[in-house]
């Protein structure tokens, strides 16, 4: 069974209003790394307030662990099995030492002292903040805020993470770190994670891609299969990985490159090749 | 920007290492004993029970009288009000309406040593113990009050999230501060009126980003369980050891001294 199963879900702010999600449906398996990939106001942060049960869907099911979210007995169990990292690094961290913040989840499950201790010892490691588990928050800068915020969520011990846009406040070297962390997470602690970004170079590194766009699901499948719908990405108003458009220019004038290509590397290997037949 | 208030000096002295729930009880304890007391023999030993703890805290004698620079003023004009305003006993000054007694010199000073030695005392509280350990020892202290509807939990949780966000609201306001200079924004001349005039504009846009941020931090406050203070386990309990059962008996002494002198 799925960890996370999305069937024919919308949800609308107000009741009069227009629906920010519409008869969306996916299937996340454990382990896996799903990127939704979507533009400003595309709805896939709505998305991923709807999978913690921050947000109940006004029609269609969301399941998550087996737990259905509607359920109000099991929001808290939820919430549990299903992290949650946010934008803004400033304004998820509610502590003012770093290692109170990592235990602060814990303390609201009631876990034992000792075992809190332990866990958070461990998710500080996790992410490479042991350094700083005395400091100050906001001494701290902007990709080790989020990886602080990364290790709270850790802590629990979920078996996903939702992670809304969470690197779209930070500077490249902060990017690279919360990416190299999460990453990580999925390879050795198996954790599932499900990335909602607009930055392609991201997405790429996904097992699959999930492309929504106003609300609606466009695409669904590999990071390759997905980025060769160079005219679908664009019709969503996101930019197309810039081999990839490189690639698809170069067709449009008859040099016969392949259409599923990612990288620089790729892209010169390509061309040596054509080269060479020539 | 920098703020005195509350002030935490990390060390770990004898005094760092108290529990922190002994030590707001026995400062209110010593505060108890500077208004009990009331011969000049109490007052010395006062001062010197003060100043032997300052020793022990490690915390600079210097760091010490500094605090008590914001309160300077207060402390003048306490006895100025005293030492003018107090009738009775035999003059010592007589000038045209200025008139000086002996009892008002006495009150005027009496006044002053007290008001000396409250903040030093108060001022060893927060010099020795992290806001964290504050707000933790508050909400322990208060817990019983819960059971007649005290909102104990909430009220040191609420006290924690703005020790948190004091510093991001105040690099906040640098920033918006920053930007509106940048369009012509004036803040430094004028007089009193116009200066706090000029800071309306700033407290708009940093009302509303309090709201924002209050509101995502409330879910991701959510997002990790949180549902107020019942069945919340602590990563750190608090536990009284000897030092704090020795650390009585001195402030027990000093009290019973304070009252007999």
């Amino acid at each position: 069974m799925s960890i996370i199963s999305v069937r024919n879900v919308s949800y609308q702010y107000h009741e009069a209003g227009d629906q920010a999600v519409r008869n969306v449906s996916f299937d996340v398996e454990e382990g896996e790394f799903v990127a939704v990939l979507g533009s400003n106001g595309s709805g896939k942060s709505t998305l991923a307030k709807l999978i913690n049960a921050l947000f109940i869907p006004s029609e269609g099911t969301v399941t998550v662990c087996g737990m259905d979210t509607r359920d109000e007995t099991k929001t808290w169990d939820v919430r549990a099995a299903c992290g949650m990292v946010f934008q803004n690094p400033d304004n998820q961290i509610v502590a003012t030492i770093v290692e109170e913040d990592a235990a602060f989840g814990l303390e609201n499950l009631g876990v034992e002292p000792a075992e809190i201790r332990r866990r958070v010892d461990w998710a500080l490691d996790a992410v490479g903040m042991s350094d700083y588990a005395q400091s100050a928050p906001h001494m701290l800068s902007g990709g080790q805020k989020q990886r602080v915020a990364i290790a709270g969520v850790v802590a629990m011990k979920p078996r996903v993470i939702v992670f809304d846009e969470s690197t779209a406040m930070l500077d490249p070297v902060g990017r690279r770190e919360v990416m190299q962390v999460v990453r990580r997470l999925n390879k050795e602690e198996g954790i599932t994670i499900l990335w909602i970004t607009h930055f392609m170079d991201e997405a790429a590194l996904a097992d699959r891609i999930i492309i929504i766009d106003r609300g609606e699901k466009r695409c669904e499948g590999a990071p390759r299969a997905v980025f060769r719908q160079t005219g679908l990405i664009r019709e969503s108003a996101l930019d197309v990985p810039e081999m990839t458009a490189l690639a698809a220019a170069l067709r449009e004038r008859g040099v016969m490159v392949s259409d599923d290509i990612l990288t620089v590397d790729e892209m010169e290997a390509a061309l040596k090749n054509i080269r060479a037949v020539r | 920007m920098q703020i005195t208030i509350g002030q935490y000096f990390p060390g770990r002295s004898a005094l760092h290492r108290m529990d922190p729930r002994a030590k707001i009880l026995l400062t209110i304890a010593m505060i108890a004993a500077v208004f009990a007391a009331g011969t000049w023999l109490g007052y010395v030993m006062l001062f010197a029970f003060a100043f032997a703890a300052i020793r022990i805290s490690g915390v600079g004698m210097r760091f010490v009288l500094r605090g008590l620079k914001p309160i300077f003023f207060i402390v003048v004009l306490t006895f100025l009000i005293n030492i003018f305003f107090t009738t009775g006993g035999t003059a010592l000054v007589h000038w045209k309406f200025i008139n000086i007694t002996d009892k008002g010199l006495y009150a005027a000073t009496r006044m002053a040593l007290r008001l000396i030695l409250l903040v030093l005392v108060t001022q060893l509280l927060t010099l020795t113990t992290s806001s964290i350990a504050l707000t933790d020892a508050i909400e322990a202290l208060l817990k019983p009050l819960s059971k007649i509807g005290f909102p104990a939990h909430e009220m040191a949780m609420m006290m924690s999230i703005a020790l948190r966000f004091i510093p991001t609201l105040l690099e906040e306001t640098d920033k918006i501060m920053k930007a509106q200079q940048a369009r012509g924004a004036d803040f430094e001349s004028g007089n009193l009126i116009g200066r706090a005039r000029a800071m309306l504009p700033l407290l708009v846009p940093l009302f509303v980003s309090a709201f924002r941020r209050a509101d995502e931090l409330a879910m991701a406050m959510e997002a990790r369980c949180y549902r107020g203070g019942q069945n919340r386990t602590r990563m750190k309990s608090l536990h009284f050891t000897k030092l704090d059962a020795q650390a009585a008996l001195c402030v027990g002494a000093v009290l019973a001294l304070a009252v007999i002198l």
